[in-house]
C-alpha cells in the first residue's frame, strides 16, 4: 500500500514539472516576442500618423512614409491570392478525390511536401530565370504592355503565388482528409457523381480548414524580401501603379503605342487599348513593406532606422490581422459544422 | 421522375416490449399474402478485394416488396455482398465483379462495367450502419438526392421532401425545424433522417448495412416498424447481426458464411427447421 502511495507521488511530481516546465517555455516564447513588438514600437513611436501611411518614400526620413509600399504590398497580395488559392484548392481536391493512389501520386505528395520547404531565394531564382528572362526570350518585350511580365506587380505575385501554393494543397489536403468516409459513402448513395459530391460536401464541409491555410499562405508571402529582391522590387518608388482607366493607364497605352510605331508595328487598337489600360497595375514597377524597410535599415541616418521600424509595426499588425482573421474563419465555420 | 403512388404512413410509435424475446418469432403474417416476383437475382457472383474473394459464387433471389436479411458471423461477407447491389465497391481501387446481379423486369446486370454505377445508385438507395446525414439542415440532407438530380423547382422538392419525411416517420417530430443541422437530432432521429433520404429518390430497392447496430433499443424498434411499414412500397435487403432482428423483421433470410451463401430459405423456416447444420449452430449461438 505504502509502495503503491511512494509510486503515484513520484509520478506526480514528475507531471507536475513538465507542467512548470512547459509553462516557462510559453512564457519564454511570448516574452520574446512581446518584446520584440514594444522595441519596436518605440522605435517607431515617433513616426506613427497618417502622413506616414499616405506620404511616398523620400530623402528626408521626416517626409518619408510608406504609400507606395503599402499599395505595393495589397497588389501583389491580390495577384498572390488569386493565383495560389485557386489553384491550391483544385490541387488538393484532384489529390485528395480524383487522383488513383499509385506510385506517380506518391512522388507528387511527397515533393509538394518538399516544395513547402524550398528556401525562398530558390523561388526568387526560379522566377528570375522562368518568369522574367524565358518569358522575355519567347513572349517578347516587356515594354511592350501585352506579354511582359519583367520587373512587375505580376511577376512578384506570381512568384509569391508559387512559393505558398504548397502551403495551400497540403492545407486544402489536410481539411478534406478530416472528413469521414462515411459522408462520401452517403453522397455516392444517393446518385451523385464525383463533381456533385466535391462541390456539394467535400468543398463546404474543408472550407474552413482552406481558408486558414490560404490565410496563413498569404501572411507568409505578405513578409518575404529575399525572393522579391532577386526578381528586382525597386527600392525607391515615388508613384503609384496606374489605376485601370485613368489617364495614368491612358498614357501607359500612349507610351506602348508609340514604341510599336517606333518598331515599325501598327499603334494599339480599340480592344488592346482596353485590355492594356485595365492591366496596365499589373506590369507596373513596384515595392513592398518589407523591401522598404529592408531599404531604410539600411541607411545610417537612424531617422531611417525609425521609419524601419515603424513599417515593421505596420506589416506585423497586418500579418497579426490576418492571422486574427484566419482564427475567426475557423471558428465560426467550425461552429456550423460538426461531425 | 416516377412518385410514389401511396406514401406510408408512420406506423404506431408504441412498441410492445416482448418485440425482444428470443428467437424463435413467427415472421410477420402478412409474409406469404401476396404472390412472389423476383426484384433482383444473384447469378454466380464472385467479388475480389484484390487477390481475395470475398464473396464466392453467390446465387440467390430477391423478392420484390419482400425483406430479405443477411445474417452470418463478422467477416462472412454479408455487407460486401449488400455493397455489389449499388456497386458501392466501385469507390475504392483493386475491386472487382465477377458473375451477374439482375435487376428486374428488364433484366439489367447491375456488376457490369458497363453498366454505369451511378445508374444503378439512383434506383437502389442505401442506409448505412451508423447513421450518417450532411451536417447541413435537415430539409437540404432530404433534398440533396431531389437537387443533383436536377430537380430545382421549389414546391416539387418541397413536397418531395415532406413525403420522404413522413414514409421515413419523422415528420412529427422535425416538421418545426427543417432548416436546422440535422446533428441536432438524437441517433435513432438521424438514422430515419437518412432513411428519409434514401426514400427521397423514390428507389426500387432500399439496402441497410446494420441499420440498427448502432441505436439504443427502442430508436431500433422504431427503425424495424419503418422497414415492415416500407416494404409496402419497396423491396428490402438488410445485413444484421441481430437474428431476433432477423427473425422479427425478414421474410427471407439468407445466411452466409467464408464467403459463401450457406442457406437460403423463408426465415420461418430458416429459424425453425434449418437444412444444413452450419446454419442450425449459428442461430443455436454455437459460434458466431
Amino acid at each position: 500500500m505504502q509502495d503503491l502511495a511512494a509510486n503515484i507521488a513520484k509520478r506526480r511530481r514528475w507531471d507536475f514539472a513538465f507542467g512548470v516546465l512547459g509553462a516557462l517555455l510559453v512564457c519564454l516564447a511570448l516574452g520574446v516576442l512581446v518584446l520584440l513588438i514594444t522595441d519596436l514600437a518605440r522605435d517607431g513611436s515617433s513616426r506613427f500618423g497618417w502622413d506616414f501611411l499616405t506620404s511616398f518614400p523620400s530623402r528626408h526620413a521626416e517626409k518619408a512614409g510608406i504609400k507606395s509600399a503599402l499599395v505595393g504590398t495589397c497588389l501583389v497580395m491580390v495577384v498572390t491570392a488569386t493565383l495560389a488559392i485557386p489553384l491550391g484548392i483544385a490541387t488538393g481536391v484532384y489529390l485528395e478525390e480524383y487522383a488513383r493512389k499509385n506510385r506517380l501520386t506518391t512522388i507528387i505528395e511527397i515533393n509538394i511536401a518538399n516544395l513547402a520547404g524550398v528556401p525562398s531565394i530558390i523561388w526568387g531564382l526560379m522566377a528570375l530565370g522562368v518568369l522574367i528572362y524565358q518569358w522575355e526570350r519567347f513572349l517578347g518585350d516587356p515594354n511592350d504592355g501585352v506579354a511582359g511580365l519583367g520587373r512587375s506587380v505580376l511577376t512578384a505575385g506570381c512568384t509569391l503565388g508559387l512559393l505558398v501554393l504548397p502551403i495551400v494543397i497540403v492545407a486544402t489536403r489536410e481539411a478534406i482528409r478530416s472528413i469521414p468516409q462515411s459522408i462520401r459513402e452517403a453522397s455516392y448513395a444517393c446518385g451523385a457523381t464525383k463533381l456533385q459530391t466535391v462541390c456539394s460536401h467535400i468543398l463546404p464541409y474543408s472550407m474552413s480548414g482552406v481558408l486558414t491555410g490560404s490565410i496563413i499562405a498569404l501572411s507568409r508571402a505578405i513578409g518575404e524580401t529575399a525572393p522579391l529582391v532577386t526578381i528586382g522590387a525597386l527600392t525607391y518608388i515615388a508613384f503609384l501603379p496606374p489605376v485601370p482607366f485613368s489617364d495614368d493607364a491612358a498614357n501607359v497605352v500612349k507610351m506602348v503605342s508609340a514604341n510599336r510605331v517606333a518598331a515599325g508595328g501598327d499603334a494599339v487598337g480599340i480592344a488592346g487599348s482596353a485590355w492594356i489600360q485595365a492591366t496596365a497595375w499589373l506590369n507596373s514597377g513596384y515595392t513592398v513593406l518589407p523591401i522598404q524597410m529592408f531599404n531604410w535599415v539600411s541607411k545610417p541616418d537612424s531617422k531611417f532606422q525609425q521609419n524601419a521600424a515603424a513599417t515593421g509595426v505596420v506589416l506585423l499588425a497586418i500579418t497579426l490581422a490576418m492571422n486574427g482573421m484566419a482564427i475567426m474563419l475557423r471558428y465560426r465555420l467550425r461552429k456550423k459544422i460538426r461531425w | 421522375m416516377t412518385t410514389r403512388s401511396s406514401p406510408p404512413t408512420p406506423p404506431a410509435s408504441t412498441s410492445e416490449s416482448d418485440s425482444f424475446d428470443a428467437v424463435p418469432i413467427p415472421p410477420p403474417a402478412h409474409a406469404k399474402e401476396s404472390s412472389e416476383v423476383m426484384k433482383a437475382e444473384s447469378i454466380g457472383l464472385n467479388f475480389f478485394y484484390g487477390a481475395f474473394q470475398a464473396l464466392k459464387s453467390i446465387n440467390m433471389p430477391i423478392y420484390e416488396r419482400k425483406i430479405t436479411a443477411l445474417i452470418g458471423p463478422s467477416g462472412c461477407g454479408k455487407s460486401t455482398f449488400l455493397r455489389c447491389f449499388n456497386r458501392m465497391h466501385d469507390l475504392y481501387p483493386n475491386t472487382q465483379y465477377d458473375g451477374k446481379i439482375v435487376l428486374h423486369p428488364e433484366g439489367l446486370n447491375i456488376v457490369s462495367p458497363e453498366v454505369d454505377p451511378i445508374a444503378v445508385r439512383m434506383r437502389i438507395s442505401m442506409v448505412f450502419q451508423k447513421p450518417n446525414p450532411f451536417p447541413k439542415s435537415i430539409f437540404e440532407n432530404v433534398a440533396f438526392g431531389l437537387r443533383l438530380r436536377g430537380i430545382s423547382d421549389r414546391r416539387t422538392i418541397e413536397e418531395q421532401v415532406e413525403r420522404s419525411l413522413r414514409g421515413a416517420a419523422i415528420w412529427d417530430e422535425v416538421k418545426d425545424r427543417l432548416n436546422d443541422s440535422a446533428y441536432g437530432l438524437s441517433g435513432g432521429q438521424q438514422q430515419r433522417l437518412c432513411i428519409a433520404r434514401s426514400l427521397a429518390s423514390s428507389p426500387e430497392i432500399i439496402l441497410f448495412d446494420e441499420p440498427t447496430s448502432a441505436l439504443d433499443p427502442i430508436a431500433t424498434t422504431r427503425i424495424e416498424e419503418l422497414m415492415l411499414e416500407l416494404k409496402k412500397d419497396v423491396t428490402i435487403l438488410v445485413v444484421t447481426h441481430n437474428m431476433q432482428q432477423a427473425a422479427r423483421v425478414s421474410d427471407y433470410t439468407a445466411f452466409m458464411y467464408i464467403g459463401e451463401l450457406i442457406e437460403y430459405a423463408p426465415t420461418q423456416k430458416i429459424f425453425m427447421n434449418p437444412g444444413k447444420k452450419l446454419t442450425a449452430d449459428y442461430i443455436g449461438g454455437r459460434f458466431g
